[in-house]
């Protein structure tokens, strides 16, 4: 009986040793490949980890739906966003004329850009269903210029891995992977429905990532910073929703 | 069938042959329940309680549904729980906002549903090979007839307290229930789950599509969890009413006393 448990003790053991260096081995080949998000320590890390690394392995070049003209939604919800600033309400008095937005970081070119080049920029169309992670949806069409023509355009480095992007407003700030940063259908959004891009929904120019949820198509941009390293941003989770414990990547 | 062997005599008339095997065994402690469905039992108890518990923290950010493929307060739903909401932009009607708790609620969710899928694989995988769903799930055709079936049922809404022989087996109306749960219930969360997902749907719109939308997803995901929620109750209850502390043995330990089914007490197996 002793020889019988003592065998299986020894079993159970190698078998657990198996197992941990089998988890650190996976890991190490998901980091390599670029598997694991931001948040994927602490308690949800595993989860979290899985539905990202899922993801990129399914749905990498994969295009959100798209709809018919007759789909767009009649009444198409704005969900709220803190009180505008003075920054941004003296830009809105000029009609937008002075809204820039920067790119910075691991550019060959950084550059800023008018709205007024913005919108000369080559612009792609799409009508896609922005959902929140509140269980709502809508479906619009958007208009804008890709983020890949912009990350083209000041010269992204090779070894760019995300895309920070940020709002006038304060401390409000997302990054995007390049799988998504690159995405044809991830727009910098200056018109919604065939109109300027109204402000309650993000106007002057908001990001759109149709693949994820709304939380991460933030309105407001005016900067874009290319880097390889999320860390010195913020908790280093990758965005302000991260920081305040909601998911990075947002593509369920 | 044997019939010097009393228990086996007794309430044989609604039990499957292998149920009539187990129960002819002599012993004080018997086995019940395999490792395998001990194992994925538990596992998945745990993570459907932690879904439940984060998928009805989610829906009070938005306590209402729609049909189709989109919904939101400006649009008329189907069903409003009429709740008080952790968004103050859903008219509730109630005077107060309660807090948010979606980011940790979000990612439980998804880490518990890793965790059932994966256990729902190894248990699906696993039972097949070992035999689980062929001896123990699959109703003998026997026991499909009308007359078997009106039986079980009539016994269920008298509240009979089952026979100590069927503690050995499952009884037709339960194999019939595990099997629409394990087969039906749970594909179906999770086909309607994934098709909520923006990023899963972009590889496989067919997913939502078939469905109707991704409001009928959400539509669907709530009334499927109502079904396992009424399971669940029905289940506990059962447990209760056959007799907690032996089948609570059995579903722990695998095995289970014999003669002890309905009373609780300990009686010698053959009588």
């Amino acid at each position: 009986m002793s020889n019988v448990s003592r065998r299986k003790i020894i079993t159970t053991g190698l078998a657990v040793a198996a197992g941990a260096s089998g988890i650190a081995v996976a890991a190490k080949v998901a980091q390599h490949y670029g598997l694991i998000p931001p948040d994927g320590g602490g308690l949800y890390g595993p989860g979290e980890t899985l539905t990202y690394a899922a993801q990129r392995l399914l749905t990498r070049h994969s295009m959100a739906r798209e709809f018919s003209r007759s789909e767009i939604s009649e009444n198409p919800f704005a969900n709220e966003v803190d009180p505008l600033g003075d920054e941004f309400k003296r830009l809105q008095a000029a009609s937008f004329v002075d809204w820039r937005v920067t790119v910075d970081g691991m550019a060959a070119r950084p550059a800023s850009f008018s709205l007024a080049e913005i919108r000369r920029f080559p612009t792609s169309t799409q009508i896609t269903m922005n959902g929140c992670e509140e269980g709502w949806t809508y479906i619009a069409e958007w208009t804008g210029v890709p983020l890949s023509y912009i990350l083209d355009r000041v010269g992204a480095l090779p070894q760019v891995r995300y895309v920070v992007y940020r709002s006038i407003q304060p401390d409000w700030w997302e990054s995007i992977d390049m799988a998504d940063a690159l995405h044809p259908q991830t727009l910098l959004a200056h018109r919604m429905n065939g109109k300027e891009l109204p402000v309650p929904f993000g106007g002057p120019v908001r990001l759109r990532v149709p693949r994820q949820l709304g939380y991460k198509s933030v309105k407001y941009i005016n900067r874009l910073t290319l880097t390889d390293n999320l860390k010195p941003f913020g908790k280093g989770l990758g965005g302000a929703n991260p920081d305040g414990g909601y998911a990075w990547y947002a593509g369920i | 069938m044997n019939t010097s062997l009393p228990i086996a005599d007794r309430g044989a008339h609604h039990l499957s042959s292998s149920a009539k095997l187990a129960s002819a065994v002599p012993a004080a402690h018997q086995k019940r329940h395999s490792a395998l469905v001990r194992v994925t039992h538990w596992t998945t108890t745990v993570a459907f309680l932690a879904l439940l518990v984060s998928g009805g923290e989610i829906v009070l950010s938005h306590p209402r549904f729609y049909w189709g493929e989109t919904g939101n307060v400006n649009m008329r739903p189907w069903l409003n729980l009429h709740l008080p909401s952790s968004r103050d932009t859903v008219p509730t009607g109630y005077g107060y906002v309660l807090p948010d708790q979606n980011g940790w609620s979000r990612y439980l969710h998804f880490q518990a549903a890793w965790l059932a899928v994966g256990t729902g694989l190894f248990y699906v995988l696993f039972g097949f090979f070992a035999g689980h769903f062929r001896r123990n799930l699959f109703p003998a055709a026997s026991d499909l007839s009308i007359k078997e079936l009106g039986g079980s049922l009539l016994r269920h809404l008298r509240f009979e307290r089952p026979g100590k022989e069927e503690a050995w087996s499952y009884n037709v109306l339960q194999r019939l229930t595990y099997l629409l749960v394990i087969f039906v219930l749970f594909p179906l969360m999770i086909w309607t789950g994934l098709a909520m997902s923006l990023g899963f749907t972009s590889e496989f719109p067919l997913a939502v599509r078939l469905l109707g939308g991704q409001q009928t997803a959400r539509s669907l995901h709530f009334l499927v969890t109502i079904f396992l929620v009424l399971f669940l109750l029905i289940h506990v209850l059962m447990v209760f009413v056959a007799g907690f502390r032996n089948r609570m043995r059995a579903m722990i330990s695998g095995t289970m006393i014999s003669g002890t089914m309905t009373t609780g007490r300990a009686t010698p197996p053959t009588e």
